[in-house]
């Protein structure tokens, strides 16, 4: 339709303006894009790695850091507990499964897991190739690190100490890789997984003495054990119980702060953002009163007008959403790739989240209902009135 | 041609035009003259559909404009009148070809270049095709302007002081093409207009 080219015509005849008011659009809807991608992603990593533990038995301390560290592996434990004491504790009908976990080190980047074959059935890991960790210094690593460092079946690592890559090494002790592990989404993709036994050789520990691991990751077998369980162990032993739903839950809480917050701001961005594209269609549509009657003389409908006003301010929504949700995804991508580089939360722009699409209809109903303002002025301008003034 | 009964048309209850009665032949090239505020314009529209009259009725090759619904009035006056208004009003931001297309598309045609080029070398502005309208120099519009009042072979051609802005040599030659491609088209013309340079040129006029 001619229309719909005038429209196009008109945007192209002020390209700085259109420029700077689809701009203005792409940046609101950009960061909220980010912030719906990131925040849905960590969340549903979070849940997601959070899911097969329901409770953490370890020392004393922060529940959150507990949590952190022996969950989701993103932290330095709160020390380490007694072996004896802390299966005496899960002797109970109500746990079906007690895994330990021993931690201290990581191979660049990725933690060192000193468990038993239980912690991979906790995130339903396979093994792809190789076999499990038998000897005391094998161990099979996640998918992501077999990945990333290219290692094969056979392969030797060596740990260091801490989560940090830079920290001191374990050159007197290298684990061999005995087997690779298939991609699970979780966690477990990211870690090196060995015997308790190997990690207290490497630490030159006492196993005979009093022998220590950092937690023990606890499955239910009755939801009841919820309200029972955790309070026990709190009150009557030197150890620490801590749910990972519960902390998760509350660390989502606080990173939400900060969440709506820029959420306002970008909110605000995309105000300012439709009130420049009013002021700029208003304007418009005062400079070409004449055109507009001119068409009207040609026997364009009054109804068409306010379609060739809508159109343009239509446009420039489009384009605008268009451009926000590629910028935004192409943040979320880039602060991705910089976050994979230490081992952390895989984030990536190449997926949506659910917020999204709501995002984008609302946007652009909004915006529409602010063209329809001048697009309602250009339906009820009187051509003759306008002609008739010089 | 046309024909007017009893027309007259107020502005917040001040009487701005009054035409007892008028007919125009089919053909024929008529002036309706007057001074600034007399209602020249008004009368232009009106005749046009653009504005509805207080009282009295217009008709069009037959057609009481007056009574039409207003999709119907925007539809005939897009196939059936061409306007050619003072200020010659182009869309700046488009072609000139663009500019004729509109007014072809708008009237419900198809769009049809062979025409617009005919019109075009006709006004001897074939080459202006392609320039964009809001570009181009004064008389050159004025063409344009008429050349798009034309494109869809209208019966009735309205120009609203088309040559008041004009001086001598200019305002003859804008006369010229106006009488010379109505009658091209075989088209009734009428041109409202103040200036008096261009009355003996009329045979037939209206003093308002
Ligand atoms: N939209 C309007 N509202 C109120 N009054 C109007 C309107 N349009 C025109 N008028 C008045 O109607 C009268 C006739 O106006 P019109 O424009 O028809 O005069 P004209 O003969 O074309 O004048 P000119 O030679 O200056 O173009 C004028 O007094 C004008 O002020
Ligand atoms: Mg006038």
């Amino acid at each position: 339709m001619r229309i719909a080219r005038l429209a196009f015509a008109y945007l192209a005849s002020r390209p700085l303006l259109t420029a700077l008011n689809a701009s203005m659009l792409a940046l609101g809807v950009a960061t909220i894009a980010f912030l719906l991608l990131v925040t849905h992603q960590a969340e549903e990593r979070l849940t997601r790695d959070a899911k097969p533990v329901d409770l953490v038995i370890g020392a004393k301390g922060s529940p959150v850091q507990l949590i952190l560290s022996t969950v989701f592996h993103a932290d330095i434990p709160t020390g380490n507990i007694g072996v004896e004491e802390a299966r005496a504790a899960v002797a109970n009908p109500m746990v079906a499964s007690a895994t330990p976990v021993a931690l201290g080190d990581s191979f660049r980047g990725h933690r060192i897991v000193g468990t038993d074959a239980s912690f991979l059935d906790l995130y339903g890991a396979k093994l792809a190739r190789g076999a499990l960790f038998a000897d005391e210094m094998q161990a099979v690593i996640g998918s992501e690190v077999a990945r990333r460092h290219g290692l094969a079946v056979g392969a030797t690592i060596t740990g260091s100490h801490g989560l940090a890559q830079a920290g001191p090494a374990h050159d007197e002790h290298p684990y061999v890789v005995s087997g690779l592990l298939a991609p699970t989404g979780t966690v477990i993709d990211r870690l090196v997984v060995t015997s308790v036994e190997s990690v207290w050789h490497v630490h030159e520990h006492h196993p005979a003495a009093r022998p220590e691991i950092t937690a023990l990751l606890v499955r239910y077998s009755t939801p009841l054990a919820a309200a029972m369980l955790p309070r026990s162990i709190n009150a009557t032993t030197a150890m620490q119980a801590a749910s990972p739903a519960y902390e998760s839950a509350r660390l989502l809480d606080l990173i939400g702060v900060g969440v709506d917050t820029l959420q306002w701001f970008a909110i605000v961005l995309m105000a300012s953002a439709a009130l420049s594209l009013f002021i700029a269609l208003t304007s418009a549509l005062q400079e070409r009163r004449y055109d507009l009657a001119l068409l009207r003389t040609l026997g364009a409908s009054p109804a068409s007008l306010a379609a060739l006003t809508l159109a343009e301010g239509v446009t420039l929504l489009v384009t605008g959403v268009i451009l926000g949700l590629a910028l935004g995804h192409g943040a979320a991508h880039a602060l991705g790739l910089r976050l994979a580089g230490a081992g952390s939360w895989p984030i990536t722009g190449l997926t949506w989240a659910p917020g999204e699409a709501v995002l984008a209809v609302a946007v652009l109903a909004i915006g529409a209902l602010t063209c329809l303002v001048p697009a309602i002025q250009a339906y009820f301008s009187d051509p003759a009135s306008l002609l008739a003034k010089r | 041609m046309l024909e007017i009964r009893g027309l007259r048309h107020d502005y917040a209850g001040r009487t701005v035009l009054s035409v007892p009665a008028w007919e125009v032949a089919h053909g024929d090239a008529c002036l309706v003259l007057g001074p600034s505020g007399s209602g020249k314009t008004t009368l232009l529209n009106v005749i046009a559909g653009l504005a509805t009259p207080t009282a009295g009725s217009v008709r069009v090759a037959g057609e009481e404009v007056t009574r039409l619904p207003p999709a119907q009035r925007d539809a005939f006056r897009a196939r059936r009148i061409g306007l050619v208004l003072q200020t010659l009003h182009l869309i700046g931001v488009v072609s000139v070809r663009e500019n004729l297309r509109l007014a072809q598309r708008l009237a419900g045609r198809q769009v049809d270049d062979a025409r617009i080029d005919e019109v075009l070398a006709g006004l001897g502005i074939a080459k202006l095709a392609g320039a964009r309208a809001g570009e181009i120099s004064v008389g050159e519009a004025q063409r344009v302007a008429v050349a798009r009042a034309v494109v869809n072979r209208p019966s009735l051609i309205l120009a609203d002081e088309p040559t008041s802005a004009l001086d001598d040599a200019n305002c003859a030659k804008a006369l010229a093409l106006l009488l010379e491609h109505a009658a091209a088209c075989g088209a009734t013309l009428l041109v409202a207009t103040h200036d008096n340079r261009i009355r003996e040129r009329f045979a037939r006029r209206l003093e308002l």
